[in-house]
């Protein structure tokens, strides 16, 4: 049972418009997944789908071998990580709540625990514990991103999804977010699943990367084979960048 | 000067009429506005239904108080009753329109993000759509209390009680001081109780780092 996302045959769809054509992927345990295409090639919406944000019109998803039609969905996706592009933070709530919010969600936590663990978390993705009391409007652009993935791993979930979750930030943080991100799961043996369309990105973090085109996974492997065997153009093109 | 004379002179019974006046329109702000924040809360949910809803509440908004208070006698009567459902009634606009509003208008991509770290639909509406929809209610919320306490002085007319009954004597008895020292009152009273919300509102800002 070391499958801990499968995409059946998946189409997804908001209305006419067809974003995912029959996809389907398999995931292992402790994969670093790297989904990389052009802006509209479903990217996000695969992503969407494991979390169930996106329900497939066609075909099954399943996560850690429950399938998300008839499990409660709500419990499974705290026990997954998310994080977006800019962070996303709840403006309206300090640093401290906006880490430990998935915990929160599942039982009252006191506010030593709060501290404790906002305080845990923070050191994990190297921010000074100072920052715990400041609202999301008194950080930077790289401690918010940082904060957004404190709050993604607060609850120690054992998926992380990202979507282009350093797209927003300059390149040394970047690198910097890269590196700490690669210690972390390697750690804590997370599976990940990451969407970037930074080719440079993606084969500096991903054990496996995915080409996406028009709703279709379009090739994936390991950079080594990608770069011998590029399917077409396409895939050739957006290796050389 | 001769206002000031008249509010000291007949202080008694000043006191009664504005402490008649809080009372109705205490009773009418809390009337209206837990009705008004459950119907936005709800009509947020219902597009379609949002429109009939704002739709209607706007038609009734139309009707002049006065009439208003006469349509109700023949169902509630005449006094506080009356004053206080017609109070109610004109209330309901700016707090269900700014609960709407708020509620509608919160990012969606922050919403996306509490769905998919699992916060519940309870969860997503007390921790996160309401206290964002906060200024905006707060605001209604201002506007709702200034309306009804002015409009407050009108229900005198259909026997409540109120500054409205000092305003009605001055004008019955041709004596423009009395209605004068009424209307001044009702200004500062809806002036006080603005600030004082202004106050609140200040702090509930504090709290939600929004300033």
């Amino acid at each position: 049972m070391n499958k801990v996302i499968e995409i059946r045959d998946c189409t997804a769809a908001y209305g006419e418009n067809k974003v995912l054509d029959h996809v389907s992927l398999h995931i292992d345990k402790g994969e670093f997944v790297v989904i990389i295409g052009p802006s509209g090639c479903g990217k996000t919406t695969l992503l969407k789908m494991i979390n169930g944000l996106v329900a497939p019109v066609e075909g099954e998803v399943k996560i850690k071998g429950e399938s998300l039609a008839d499990c409660d969905l709500v419990a499974m996706r705290r026990s997954i990580g998310y994080a977006v592009q800019g962070a996303k933070l709840f403006p309206h709530k300090r640093v401290e709540e906006n880490i430990c919010y998935v915990p929160g969600l599942v039982k009252k936590m006191t506010a030593e625990d709060r501290r404790e663990l906002a305080g845990r978390m923070l050191e994990l993705v190297q921010l000074p514990r100072e920052l715990a009391s400041r609202f999301p409007s008194q950080l930077s652009g790289g401690q918010k991103q940082r904060v957004g993935i404190a709050r993604a791993i607060a609850a120690k979930p054992d998926i992380l999804l990202m979507d282009e979750p350093f797209g927003a930030v300059d390149e040394i943080t970047r690198k910097g977010l890269q590196e700490e991100l690669l210690a972390l799961q390697q750690k804590t043996g997370m599976t990940v699943v990451f969407i970037t369309h930074d080719i440079g990105e993606a084969f500096k973090l991903g054990s496996r990367i995915l080409i996406m085109k028009e709703g279709m996974i379009w090739q994936e492997g390991m950079k080594e084979e990608l770069l011998r065997n590029p399917r077409d153009g396409f895939v050739k093109k957006l290796l050389d960048r | 000067m001769r206002i000031l004379q008249i509010l000291w002179d007949r202080r008694d019974f000043f006191l009664t009429c504005l402490l008649e006046h809080v009372r109705i329109s205490l009773t009418a702000v809390i009337c209206a506005g837990t009705l008004g924040v459950l119907t936005g809360i709800i009509i947020s949910r219902h597009k379609k239904a949002a429109n009939v809803v704002l739709g209607i509440i706007n038609v009734v908004y139309t009707i002049p108080s006065i009439s208003l208070l006469g349509f109700l006698i023949p169902f509630t009567g005449i006094g506080n009753k009356t004053a206080v459902i017609a109070l109610t009634v004109y209330g309901l606009l700016p707090i269900v329109r700014n609960t709407y509003t708020g509620l509608v208008n919160v990012d969606a991509s922050i919403l996306e993000v509490a769905e998919g770290l699992g916060a519940d639909k309870w969860q997503m509406l007390s921790g996160i759509r309401l206290p964002l929809a906060l200024p905006v209610i707060i605001s209604g919320f201002r506007n709702m209390v200034v309306m009804i306490i002015a409009m407050g002085g009108i229900a005198s007319f259909i026997g409540a009680g109120g500054l409205g009954a000092a305003i009605y004597r001055g004008i019955t008895t041709y004596n423009m001081t009395l209605t004068a020292a009424g209307s001044l009152l009702i200004a500062m009273f809806a002036l006080f109780s603005d600030w004082l919300l202004a106050k609140a509102e200040k702090a509930a800002g504090r709290r939600y780092g929004i300033e």
